[in-house]
Order: C-alpha cells, then sequence, then structure tokens
C-alpha cells in the first residue's frame, strides 16, 4: 500500500527551537527522534557553539541507541585541543561514540617511543598522527632560501627517516590502526614563482618527505596518509591559514575549517570501525535523470554531458566509481517498471545498465517497504544501506521509518548531488581487494539466478542448471588474507562469528591439529571466488569445528552440504569418530540456526559445560556420511 | 541587543563548559565553573567568534577573567 506523504519536507526549526525540541524528545525518552532532531540540527549549524550541545546530548542518549565506540588517540604538534568537540559530535551523528585522548603538545615523537607511555596504556583502536611542517621540518618550513642544496637533501632524509622510524616501531607496540597526516606545503614558497621551476625547491622537498611516508604507510599494515595539502586545497589555503591563530594559540588552522579536518578523520574512522554502506539504493527520476521519465518519455529525460543533463551524469559517474568499490547499486523508485527500464536499457546518456543493479524495485509501494525487501534481497542489514533520493520529502520519510538507514543529505541544485554524493564517509574504503571489485557484478548475477530460479520448476532442476562447481583447498599464503577477511565480515551464515587475524590464522595453520579450508564456486553466470570458511580442531578423536561460515551470496544453494561434506570426510580420514560444532547465536546469524539440525547432527544433552552461551551438535562419523549434493561438480587439484 | 549577547554568552558558555546554563551568572570564572580550563577558554573563544560574528584579539583573551567581561567585551566589538 501507497503510505500518505506530507505535502513538503520538514521546515528547518531555529537552532533555539531545535534545542528545546530535542530536550523534550530526550525528557519524553524518544530517543530515535532526539537522534534525528541532533543531526538535523547539526546539518544545520556545525560549528564549535552547538559542537558541545550536540555531545553531551548525545551522551545521555548513549544507553538508549545502538553505537558502535572507538577509542582515538591523537598526537599533534600543535594546537588541536577545540577540534575535539567537532570531531565528537560529527562521530555521534554517525553513529560512532568516540573515546578521544589527546597526547600532550609537541611530544608526539616521546609518546611513540616509550613503552608504557599514556599512548599506549590507553590501549586505542585509532591513532591520529598529526604534525606541522613548522614543527617537523622547521629549516624546510621557515629558512628554505638559506640552505645549500646538500642541506636540503640532508633535510628531506632526516625527516622522512624519523617518520619511517617511527611508524616502524609503532607497529612493533602497538595494532591500532594510524592515520599519518602528510606535511604540509606553504601558501607561497620562500622562492616566489622561483620555487616551482628549481631543482629541489620548497614544494617539491616537502612533497618527496609525503613521498616517503606514503612509501611507508603502503610497506605498513594498517597505516594510512592523510593527504593534507589536498584537504587544505579542497577548502582554500589562504582561508585555512590563521597567522593570528598560530602565533597567539600554537593553533595553525582558522577556526571555521577545523570541522574539515574532523570529517576527513572521519572517513578513515567509518571503515575502520565497519560503520560503512555496503550498498546504495537509488530514486530514478530527478535523481539518476533530469526530469520524470512517465511523462517527459525516454527522449524527454535529461541525462548528457552538457549543462542540461550534467548534473545526473556526474551522480551516475559516482555510482559507477563505488560500483567499482565493491559497492552494491540497487534501485527503490515509485514507476512504472517497463518505462523506467527500458530508459537504463537504452538511453544513450546512461552510463549504469541494468547490469549494474543487484535489486530493483520499481513500483508504487513506500520506499521505506521497499528498503527492508531490498535489504532481505542482498541478504545484508538495513544498516548496511544508503538512501539516494532529490525528494526531501522521501528522505525524511526513510529516516522515520529506518532510523538504521543512512540517508545521504542532498543539496536543491542538482548540480550538487554528486558532490554531496561523494562527500559521504559510509563509501570509504581503506583497501581494495579482488573480491571488493567483483562484488557488484557477482549480485547483479545472482539477481539473474534469482529470475532464472523464478523460471525453472522444482528446486533440483534449478539446483542443476546453475551448473555449479566448488573447489575445496587448504588455506594457503595466497588465500589467507580473503580467509582472515571472511571471519572478520561474514555476520550471518556464520555459526560462531569467531573473528581472526592473519597473524592468528598463519599460527593455526602451523599446528598440525589445525584443518583451515576455503571453498571457491563457479557457476553458469560467474566465478564467486572463495567465498566460504571452515576451521576445524582434530582432538582425542574428535573433530571440533571451530568456525564454519559462508558468504550469504552463495546461501541456499546446497553448497553448505557440500563443504560440510568434505569436512565429514577430511575428519574421517585424520581419524576422528565424531565430529563436533557449536551455534553461537548473535544478532545477526539466524540464517545458519538451523544448520547441524537439517544435516542429521544431534544436540548435545544439556549440563554438558559450555564456556560460551549457545548449542553443541554432534555428528557420528563411524556409521554414517553426509552425502555431497549430486547437482555439484567437486573440482580436486 | 544586550540582552541577546547576554543569553548568547551563557548559553555558549553552558554548552562549552557542560554546565546548566541556570548555574552560571556574569561573575562566573575559571574559579567557580568546574571545567574551565586554559583548553575550554580557548573552545569557548571560538564558539563566540562563530556565533557573534565577531574576532577577539589575544590581548583581550587574557584580560577576560568572568563572564560578565565576556559579554563586555562582544557589547564594544558589536558597537564598533
Amino acid at each position: 500500500m501507497n503510505e500518505p506523504l506530507p505535502e513538503s519536507g520538514p521546515a528547518p526549526l531555529s537552532p533555539a527551537h531545535s534545542r528545546e525540541e530535542t530536550d523534550r524528545l530526550i525528557a519524553a525518552g524518544e530517543s530515535t527522534a532526539a537522534r534525528e532532531a541532533l543531526a538535523a540540527l547539526w546539518r544545520q549549524s556545525s560549528g564549535p557553539a552547538t559542537a558541545g550541545f550536540i555531545v553531551s546530548r548525545f551522551e545521555k542518549l548513549r544507553a538508549q541507541l545502538p553505537f558502535t565506540s572507538c577509542r582515538v588517540a591523537i598526537l599533534r604538534s600543535f594546537t588541536i585541543e577545540p577540534v575535539i568537540p567537532l570531531l565528537r559530535a560529527t562521530a555521534f551523528v554517525g553513529g560512532i561514540d568516540l573515546h578521544v585522548q589527546l597526547g600532550d603538545f609537541d611530544v608526539y615523537t616521546q609518546e611513540i617511543l616509550e613503552g608504557g607511555s599514556a599512548l599506549y596504556s590507553f590501549e586505542p583502536q585509532v591513532v591520529i598522527l598529526a604534525a606541522h611542517t613548522a614543527d617537523a621540518a622547521p629549516d624546510l618550513w621557515e629558512n628554505f632560501a638559506d640552505l645549500s642544496a646538500a642541506e636540503v637533501d640532508a633535510a628531506v632524509r632526516r625527516v622522512g627517516g624519523h617518520f619511517q622510524n617511527l611508524l616502524n616501531l609503532f607497529r612493533t607496540k602497538s595494532k591500532a590502526h594510524l592515520i599519518i597526516h602528510s606535511l604540509q606545503t606553504p601558501a607561497i614558497p620562500s622562492n616566489g614563482v622561483l620555487d616551482a621551476g628549481m631543482e629541489m625547491g620548497q614544494r617539491q622537498a616537502i612533497e618527496s618527505i609525503n613521498e616517503a611516508l606514503a612509501k611507508t604507510a603502503r610497506e605498513t599494515n594498517n597505516v594510512y596518509v592523510l593527504d593534507y595539502n589536498a584537504l587544505v586545497a579542497r577548502h582554500g589555503q589562504t582561508q585555512w591559514d590563521d597567522r593570528r591563530k598560530w602565533l597567539s594559540s600554537r593553533m595553525p588552522i582558522a577556526a571555521p575549517q577545523l570541522i574539515h579536518l574532523a570529517r576527513q578523520w572521519m572517513r578513515f574512522i567509518h571503515p575502520i570501525t565497519g560503520k560503512v554502506a555496503k550498498a546504495i539504493a537509488v530514486d530514478l527520476d530527478n535523481t539518476l535523470w533530469g526530469g520524470v521519465v512517465g511523462e517527459d518519455g525516454m527522449d524527454g529525460i535529461k541525462l548528457s554531458a552538457d549543462h542540461k543533463g550534467g548534473a545526473w551524469r556526474d551522480v551516475q559517474r559516482v555510482l559507477l566509481d563505488l560500483y567499482r568499490r565493491g559497492i552494491i547499486l540497487a534501485i527503490c523508485s515509485k514507476n512504472n517498471p517497463a518505462e523506467a527500464m527500458e530508459a537504463i536499457a537504452k538511453h544513450p546518456g546512461m552510463l549504469l545498465r541494468p547490469e549494474h543493479f543487484a535489486a530493483v524495485r520499481t513500483n508504487w509501494n513506500d520506499k521505506a517497504t521497499n528498503l527492508r525487501e531490498i535489504a532481505a534481497e542482498l541478504n545484508i542489514g538495513l544498516d548496511a544501506i544508503a538512501f539516494l533520493d532529490d525528494n526531501p520529502v522521501e528522505r525524511d520519510w526513510v529516516r522515520r521509518q529506518l532510523p538504521e538507514v543512512t540517508v545521504i543529505e542532498l543539496p536543491a541544485e542538482p548540480m550538487g548531488f554528486a558532490a554531496a554524493l561523494r562527500d559521504s564517509p559510509v563509501f570509504e574504503r581503506l583497501s581494495l581487494s579482488t573480491e571488493d571489485r567483483e562484488r557488484g557484478r557477482h549480485y547483479a548475477e545472482q539477481r539473474q539466478r534469482a529470475e532464472l530460479q523464478q523460471s525453472t520448476g522444482t528446486i533440483e532442476d534449478f539446483y542443476r542448471s546453475l551448473h555449479m562447481k566448488v573447489e575445496i583447498l587448504p588455506v594457503d599464503a595466497p588465500s589467507l588474507a580473503r580467509a582472515a577477511q571472511l571471519t572478520q565480515k561474514t555476520n550471518q551464515f556464520n555459526l560462531t562469528t569467531r573473528r581472526y587475524s592473519e597473524e592468528q590464522m598463519a599460527e593455526l595453520m602451523r599446528s598440525p591439529q589445525w584443518n583451515l579450508m576455503t571453498i571457491r564456486v563457479v557457476d553458469r553466470f560467474g566465478d564467486n571466488g572463495i567465498v566460504g570458511l571452515s576451521m576445524m580442531k582434530t582432538e582425542a578423536g574428535v573433530s571440533e569445528i571451530d568456525t564454519f561460515l559462508l558468504s550469504c551470496r552463495v546461501i541456499g544453494r546446497t553448497v553448505e552440504t557440500a563443504f560440510l561434506s568434505v569436512i565429514a570426510e577430511t575428519s574421517r580420514r585424520a581419524g576422528a569418530t565424531h565430529l563436533t560444532g557449536r551455534f553461537l547465536p548473535s544478532p545477526k546469524n539466524a540464517p545458519a540456526g538451523k544448520f547441524y539440525a537439517s544435516h542429521g547432527f544431534t544436540l548435545k544433552a544439556l549440563g554438558d559445560p559450555l564456556p560460551e552461551a549457545g548449542e553443541t551438535w554432534t555428528f557420528d562419523l563411524r556409521n554414517r556420511t553426509i552425502a555431497f549434493p549430486v547437482w555439484i561438480e567437486n573440482v580436486k587439484p | 541587543m544586550t540582552d541577546t549577547i547576554e543569553t548568547q554568552v551563557l548559553q555558549t558558555a553552558s554548552d562549552i563548559f557542560g554546565v546548566p546554563i541556570q548555574s552560571l551568572s556574569l561573575d562566573s570564572s575559571p574559579q567557580t565553573v568546574e571545567g574551565w580550563d586554559s583548553v575550554q577558554h580557548l573552545n569557548l573563544i571560538l564558539a563566540l567568534e562563530e556565533s557573534t560574528g565577531t574576532q577577539i584579539d589575544p590581548e583581550d583573551i587574557e584580560q577576560m577573567k568572568t563572564l560578565g567581561d565576556v559579554v563586555e567585551l562582544i557589547r564594544l566589538k558589536k558597537s564598533v
């Protein structure tokens, strides 16, 4: 049914009124509405005066709302204190509760060097290292014109080497993610326009240090460079630098720019904490193209490289970039399906085509219902979905109905849509695997498989029609990273939800008791890659399944049965008489709840001492087997 | 206008120091308000610069001993 929507979007309240309204909602126990009011206030005014209010009210809501908490230590060479309320307010609005520890003024080197420093005893998950060129390389910043070529070269090596040592040492003492600012170049170099033509000018000298930083970061786990010059350039260096605050309080950044630094940090913290969107559901009319296809017809909609349709083509370009980054695209629009799909398939200006979309809802249902269906079809949570719509009424409706969904705020002017979309931190990724790059295609193929299922008769006919092949192999060096990533990311078809790092898994691989296997699935629509993992420990005649997980895109196709059949056979050959497995319920793994029961395992009697809550299931290997599905081919190397 | 500036300063101070607005007065100072340290002093200045659209000089920052001084200073800036 089509739910009635109000005539227009919500009128913004005055800041004073918003505050009163927020306090009323908190007092009334309406925490979700209070969060929306705070988010709206923060969008309207995100300066230091509002930040204190936002943080104090979110602290009251902490117990009622699900926040991801994260400990951040900031090491800095300059005054940065005023950024902290801005950072915490921005994080709270994004669903993250940040605990921030600020290192003392300009002692970052000592804090990293000393084993028992405040830095390490805080046990941060994220460390930000923000040094200013004036502090880290005072000679290059202040007296560049006095230096000989040899002295410049020595300074570049000294500073680059210093940071490399610091980062290496840090990595031996902490597993935290580290975000390091690259060094800023001056607005006007010491030698003026001559600098650009010099063999090693001031700008180039500082950039050489930054290149060395980037190299160290590439070679060190979980170290990321924040491109400080790009950030400053985006907001204008003459607006950014504040000489007056620098001289009076050692704060080099103008106060109105601090929010941009806080947001840039959040672009790293979102992917680190997993507060990211895996999929984006987009509206069509006036979002993906200009105009309404149902009224203007396919030839009448605006979509081209010039000024008439460029705004929407830009939006499509950003979405295509996200698709290449592994973010799943879906359509959630109020259209007649035939008209909409014809435009997507045939309009010459489209950059996106039907094969880019993994789920399609073009109907007249309300968008919250459609988003719920899209989440279910893609097998992801609503909190992993972002929503893009030009209509503020639809955005408001979705915010109210589905507070878990990330609604992308858009300006009234379509020329600003693409930039607003790029600005969202929920699409950031800190590394990109081959699996990520292929993900969008995998999901779109999945949609084609589902369509095939509807057109085939019995379920067995469907399985046969898929022409599935699986390859089950021990985890080795090339597959280790993917195997560890699967334990980190798989939530739904995951029996125990135990997370392992690459280091921990490598340790287990060396143990003769442990047996770690991955499964790769290929079908007529394509290669799904490595989509599952099992970890078994065999001891005193019993094989225990410590971990069994499958990516949701292959669930429901008997791949899990094939995998379990091979596990049982492997255990029998390793001398086990029994196979046991646990199911540890989590908020997300209900789809795996019936796995052992449906494969003939028996529930162990209660009273069995369990270190964790959950069920223990057992299977007698002496007189029973688990049949390998006949419609799957088991490829052996 | 006077009342607006006074309310604005008290409201901003209440947000920054995290204390109820009723507990603050023009006599409030770092000695009477818990949490009013040098860092929060800087935060207060930045918030006031933003909300009142003024630029406060480093010399003036040192002169601001109470919220009354702050109100006085901003009133002066606004009247120029």
